[in-house]
């Protein structure tokens, strides 16, 4: 029960002048019902990388294997392979294209052949899933914000009832509310259904708060992957990428060069109050300084 | 797949017959599309070879390119060539089976049609490889200038060719990223009869043409917010200015005509019927 990547790497247009080493020898596994963040800097592959995990993208080299098949067998079934690892791609808003709400989400069950009850069913229940109100499911999809647009759309690929969501930086273009909101969707989504959520993100702040395990891609090649408190005690090499820690990050180890006792691992705001706290209890009042 | 579509878009290269002033590109390829409608002989098609390849060696531009440009033409190719060898009837008959005929003339004329045919669509296809779409529609409107006396809108219709140039690329990207979407969302364009087929369109095309609204609208509005009001008084920032391997450019092409003219017709050289 896992999708793994085994030395995958793509090339785009080969033998062209656009030709472009887009990924270099990526391998890693994901375990299911994992919380899994992918950061890196635009361009660094990480949209492409997502691409194939269902198959939209074919390798040039290397394999993919979902639940011990290799999908590059022949005859391996895509499509079903696409129902089980469901992707929302970014600005999935404009993929939308029925007259209403609810027979948009319906358009991924119809593909999986189910009848028109089930579709309904599954499309009211993943628009349930991500919060969206029932009094506009016959509104016509183009005349919601632009964030009620993007939970219809992320309903319409949860509607199909994967195993697997992965979300292209699901926030792109959102204010500070509406991120907020679809992101603690997400994790109700993966705390509630233990599906495996993959996050696509260039900001560390939003992955920092909900994932378990971080990916950093840098230029097509996995640069670091561990737990965040893990990536984030390489700050320094995130920063000549063009990325950087959480600012909490930031705050935990410059008390630390300050003399407090304090562990930098923190990654949220929350866990640093904690932390300070813990530490100024420790060491009674008076803080050194 | 949709990207492979190679006819009218921009290789990006360094070279000689990039660096040309686009006006030169077009008034050459305007005449050597007429070159090869003057005369109609063996030696007329050598040098048109000669002149072709040499500007297609200069460009940089890779061969591949330019023959997967023909592609879209291979029905219409095949179908002229068709016709040319079965319906002219000249010269003695080569070839007699039921009721095809094909004779000394027609296979000459088909042969002759499909290089002037495939000649005609490198020629231009060079041009488009090589000039980056704004310098085509700069090239294009300060040499339709004089027609402003006419009344007729050159920079607005120039304008309106580098836009929809422009979006050429930008809505086959939008295009091949929506199928992708619909395509996670389990939709099938291969499979099924043609009504089925265009049923599966229908995904694509409604997302593509509210996009290409919305990025119309988006355009027009940065247009006006920047105060564009059409041709009148607009200064250029990089006026085209001819230079000395422009005159080189129109020199070498023109001696090409006479000499395309003067050998295709004047000199005799045959070779069995061509």
């Amino acid at each position: 029960m896992s999708i793994a990547l085994e030395h995958i790497s793509y090339i785009y247009s080969p033998g062209t002048a656009y030709e472009k080493h887009a990924l270099k020898d990526v391998s890693f596994e994901i375990p299911q019902g994992q919380f899994l963040g992918i950061i890196g800097h635009t361009g660094s592959g990480k949209s492409t990388l997502i691409q194939h995990l269902n198959g939209l993208v074919r390798a040039t080299s290397g394999k993919v294997v979902y639940e011990g098949d290799n999908i590059y067998d022949g005859g391996y079934d895509m499509r079903a392979l696409r129902s089980q690892v469901g992707l929302v791609f970014q600005y999935p808003e404009y993929q939308l294209f029925e007259v209403d709400v609810i027979s948009d989400v319906c358009f991924g069950p119809k593909n999986q052949g189910l009848s028109p009850e089930e579709c309904e069913r599954n499309a009211r229940e993943a628009l349930e899933l991500v919060g969206f109100p029932e009094k506009y499911y016959k509104q016509s999809p183009f005349e919601l914000s632009g964030g009620q647009k993007r939970r219809v759309a992320i309903a319409g690929v949860l509607a199909m009832k994967p195993k697997v969501l992965i979300l292209d930086e699901p926030t792109a273009g959102l204010d500070p509310k509406g991120r907020d909101e679809i992101l603690d969707q997400v994790e109700k989504l993966h705390t509630e259904t233990g599906m495996t959520v993959i996050l696509v993100s260039h900001s560390m702040e939003d992955i920092a708060r909900y994932v378990e395990r971080i990916i950093v891609m840098n230029r097509g090649e996995k640069m670091l992957d561990g737990t965040p408190a893990e990536v984030f005690r390489h700050y320094r090499e995130l920063e000549e990428v063009g990325l950087a820690a959480p600012q909490v990050t930031y705050v935990m180890h410059d008390l630390r060069a300050r003399g407090f006792d304090v562990s930098p691992d923190a990654t949220t705001i929350e866990e640093a109050a904690e932390e300070i706290l813990r530490s100024m209890s420790r060491s009674g009042k008076a803080a050194p300084g | 797949m949709i990207r492979d579509i190679t006819i009218g878009q921009y290789y990006p290269a360094e070279s000689r017959i990039h660096r040309l002033d686009p006006r030169v590109k077009i008034v050459c390829t305007l005449l050597f599309l007429v070159s090869l409608f003057i005369q109609n002989s063996l030696l007329g098609y050598v040098i048109a070879t000669v002149y072709l390849g040499t500007v297609i060696r200069l460009s940089k531009v890779p061969l591949k390119y330019i023959v997967k440009g023909l592609k879209p033409i291979v029905i219409l190719l095949l179908f002229t060539v068709a016709m040319n060898l079965f319906l002219t009837r000249s010269g003695e008959i080569l070839v007699h089976f039921w009721i095809f005929t094909i004779t000394e003339g027609g296979l000459r004329t088909s042969v002759f049609m499909a290089i002037r045919l495939m000649y005609l669509v490198a020629g231009s296809s060079i041009m488009t490889f090589t000039t980056s779409p704004n310098g085509l529609t700069d090239g294009m409107e300060k040499l339709l200038h004089p027609l402003n006396r006419l009344n007729v809108p050159v920079h607005e219709v120039a304008m309106m060719m580098s836009i929809a140039l422009r979006f050429i690329p930008i809505l086959l990207e939008e295009t091949d990223k929506i199928m992708k979407a619909q395509q996670a969302r389990g939709a099938d364009f291969e499979s099924g009869n043609i009504i089925q087929r265009a049923k599966a369109m229908v995904p694509i095309l409604v997302p593509l043409f509210v996009s290409a609204f919305r990025r119309a609208n988006d355009l027009a509005m940065a247009m006006e917010s920047r105060c564009y009001h059409g041709g009148e008084g607009r200064t250029k920032m990089k006026p085209l200015r001819y230079k000395g391997r422009d005159r080189i450019a129109y020199i070498v092409t023109w001696l090409y005509i006479v000499v395309i003219f003067v050998a295709g017709r004047f000199v005799p050289f045959k070779l069995w019927i061509f």
